[in-house]
């Protein structure tokens, strides 16, 4: 069956860094701005999608209250999914594949600084066998890239350099929170945050909001004078139980690339989230993004990294660069989960 | 916490796995700005630049979607739209019963606030009865509704259906 054509028409951010707004405040002028430059009315919107996470405000039914920021009256049609909002995009890219509807409203919110971070993020392993070990998400970042180093597929100094060129590649980015000029040698003379990994191997926990609006073929051609039309986009998951996995391979990443139709073409920008630095190693790899691919130019989740938020951002942020006439091919990639676990791979594309 | 050790071939139907996760939220901007004034003894509202309503605590339009400025001084004097009598006690229960809670429209106001409502026998209380809010004293104030002790009758005339009909 064909799919329908389905295209980012407009992208709408954050200023990344932690804030004492709450989460309606944070999403109301994103959603404002990003409708605004879709050039469509919201009452043209037949679809709305979030993704959030209830434990990061540590209250159930968080993304009830901030219904207040869409304006749903009269009553709309909504979904949302307890997962980042590259997630719910890919619902609302079903949702249009309907055909009855035309443009979607997508958002994603995180207030990352409310609680312990990498604790709150225990809430998210399996239950029975490995939440009650308690192993943060630092730490379980870490087993990865140690898993890494064990099997030679990438050096302490190489990360650091991926830290480098995530934070230097943010400083051109005016939403992104860790920005600066470093040095890898300097860098690995900083002791371990939890070993192998440094605090510069680590992303910064940052709060933030992000709306995307779609559109269908002719809408999106009649309101958007370059849209980023989605010409593959998969996403796949491993098991849950971490032992069962080669953690220094992201076999889901592999499938829903070429699902996604990655290597059909050219890709000229490549927005990977991965919010500790061996895994865009690992993502790299899945992918078969030689050195000539820019990846993060945005810097990435190194360089911003809202829970929820962040995997909707690399869609966005390479959507951004087919709009504004920067690039013709571009992949995002988002995950979910520890060490890589879900993946969601988009192929985007100029006319 | 400790759970019976299951006998041996008996099946586990229990098990304890305790959470514990703090957090530290803050009350936003809306908010910090309404209960900064409640502390004050006064009540702040804002009004929706598209549709015009005044609500209280203000706060982005869930009818419009847009921002609001939260800066309009609301009355703290108001007339019960709707109300119910609470005869049954319940753990936590600070109010002598019976007592009444009521929806409140402020004066100025589009949508209304809850609060206790006092000094009147429970079967008296109604519809469209004129009220005024019974601060604390200001060294007993703090962020939260209950610098506010409740609210009572002012002694007006009751408010006519009519007027107040649009915020039911
Ligand atoms: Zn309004």
């Amino acid at each position: 069956m064909a799919t329908r054509e389905i295209a980012v028409v407009s992208f709408a951010q954050t200023n990344s860094r932690r804030n004492e707004l709450d989460e309606t405040e944070m999403l109301l002028p994103v959603i404002t701005e990003a409708v605004k430059r879709s050039g469509i009315a919201r009452s043209d919107i037949g679809f709305t999608c979030s993704g959030s996470c209830d434990y990061l405000g540590g209250r159930p039914f968080s993304f009830v209250m901030v219904i207040d920021a869409i304006g749903a009256w009269p009553p709309i049609e909504e979904s949302h999914v307890e997962m980042d909002g590259a997630f719910a995009l890919y619902e609302a890219w079903v949702r249009l594949q309907h055909g009855d509807i035309d443009a979607a409203l997508v958002y994603a919110f995180g207030k990352s600084s409310q609680g312990d971070l990498p604790d709150v993020m225990v809430t998210q392993l399996d239950p029975y066998y490995v939440a009650p070990l308690w192993p943060d998400s630092i730490s379980l970042a870490a087993l990865q890239a140690r898993a890494m180093l064990d099997e030679k597929r990438c050096t302490e100094l190489e990360m650091a350099e991926i830290a480098v060129r995530n934070r230097k590649s943010a400083k051109a980015n005016p939403h992104a929170h860790l920005k600066g000029d470093h040095l890898a040698a300097n860098l690995l003379g900083e002791p371990y945050a939890v070993a192998p990994l440094r605090r510069h191997d680590c992303p910064p926990i940052t709060d933030g909001a992000t709306a995307i609006v779609l559109a269908a073929g002719d809408l999106a051609r009649k309101v958007c004078k370059r849209p980023a039309f989605i010409r593959g986009i998969d996403h796949r998951i491993e098991p849950h139980a971490l032992g069962l996995r080669d953690l220094t391979r992201s076999p889901s990443t592999k499938l829903a690339g070429e699902r996604a139709g990655v290597g059909k073409g050219k890709i000229d920008v490549a927005e990977l989230h991965a919010p500790f630095t061996h895994q865009e190693v690992i993502l790299r790899d899945a992918l078969g993004l030689g050195a000539e691919v820019d990846v993060n130019p945005s810097g990435g989740a190194l360089g911003a990294n809202p829970m929820m938020v962040a995997g909707l951002n690399r869609i966005g942020e390479a959507a951004q660069r087919i709009l504004d006439g920067k690039a013709n091919r571009v992949l995002a990639h988002a995950t979910s989960g520890p060490c890589l676990q879900q993946n969601l791979v988009c192929v985007l594309e100029a006319e | 916490m400790s759970e019976p050790k299951p006998k041996q071939d008996e099946p586990i139907k229990r098990m304890l796995a305790p959470v514990r996760l703090e957090f530290t939220v803050s009350a936003g901007r809306d908010k910090t700005a309404f209960l900064g004034a409640i502390i004050e003894g006064r009540i702040l509202g804002g009004r929706c630049p598209s549709c015009r309503k005044v609500y209280v605590p203000p706060r982005g339009c869930p009818t419009c979607g847009v921002e609001m400025v939260g800066d309009i001084p609301i009355s703290d004097h108001g007339v019960v739209t709707t109300f119910c009598t609470v005869s049954i006690p319940f753990e936590g229960q600070t109010m002598k019963l019976p007592y009444v809670y009521a929806s409140i429209v402020l004066d100025g106001a589009d949508v209304p606030i809850f609060h206790l409502v006092d000094g009147i026998d429970a079967k008296d209380a109604r519809m469209g009865l004129r009220v005024r809010a019974d601060w604390r004293p200001p060294a007993e104030r703090k962020p939260t509704m209950e610098s506010i002790r409740a609210f009572v009758p002012t002694g007006e005339p009751d408010a006519a259906f009519d007027t107040y009909k649009e915020h039911l």
